[in-house]
């Protein structure tokens, strides 16, 4: 098992996507193939965005187990999702103007990253959410 | 199609050429200023497909370096910054940039036999 941890901080969007970004190049690196690579960088940038949009800041965890699959922990230390369900429906979104800006806040995130992920938990509360995303990649 | 037919269609200003994708043949087109739009509907052919956009940020670069998209078109004249083009460059991203509008861009484009990517 080989982990690695990057902060994310709240709303440096200077900095947006720069996680991701060597996340996939972690992974490229691996061998992970291309249909999977591109499905989990566009999760991980997804929730990074989320996080610097959303959340008071935290920590992304990427996990390759010795077969090559991929676990991704988006950890933040809240202010939590106040309703789960909303959030996880396409085109509910509590963005900024300035998150707009940058062409984010259209409400798709969390369904994208669902959407692309083999599995996904979400558990959420006032003091921090944590996504779990896995790709089986063996 | 390549990039450099696409900016002669296009009459279109390339900060760079990208000598890497030269010879890639582009067949499909993603037009929207919304990065989650584009992050949801380009997966399958995302190699093959090219970004028409208006938005000029980081944001729109990082997003094409995720689904492995390497032509962005800027519509409308948008001016590059020194920052957007290296960024480019360091992640093999051709750019240009077009005076026609989204609506023309794509017009050209569909009039010339591009589809819309799934």
């Amino acid at each position: 098992m080989i982990t690695y941890s990057f902060n994310v901080e709240k709303e440096n969007f200077v900095d947006a996507g720069v996680v991701s970004s060597k996340v996939k190049r972690i992974l490229k690196q691996i061998g992970i193939p291309t249909a999977v690579l591109r499905n989990i960088a566009v999760a991980c940038y997804e929730a990074e965005i989320n996080m610097i949009i959303h959340s008071y800041g935290g920590e992304i965890t990427l996990d390759i187990d010795d077969e090559g699959n991929v676990t991704l922990v988006f950890a933040d230390v809240g202010p939590g999702i106040p309703d789960v369900e909303k959030a996880l429906t396409p085109g509910w979104s509590t963005a900024s103007a300035q998150a707009r800006q940058l062409g984010f806040g259209a409400g798709m995130g969390l369904v994208n990253i669902k959407r692309v992920s083999d599995t996904f938990d979400l558990q959420t509360s006032p003091s921090g959410t944590t996504i779990t995303i896995t790709f089986r990649v063996a | 199609m390549k990039f450099l037919e696409i900016a002669n269609i296009l009459d279109a200003y390339l900060p760079f050429r990208n000598s890497d994708v030269l010879d890639k043949e582009y067949q499909y087109v993603f037009a929207s200023d919304l990065m989650s739009d584009v992050l949801a509907l380009v997966t399958m052919d995302s190699e093959e497909t090219i970004l028409v956009t208006g938005l000029v940020n980081p944001q729109t670069l990082r997003t094409a370096e995720m689904l492995d998209i390497s032509l962005v078109i800027l519509v409308r004249n948008k001016i590059l910054t020194e920052d957007l083009i290296d960024q480019a460059q360091d992640h093999g991203i051709q750019l240009m940039t077009t005076k026609f509008s989204m609506f023309e861009t794509c017009g050209l484009l569909y009039e010339k036999g591009f589809k819309v990517s799934r």
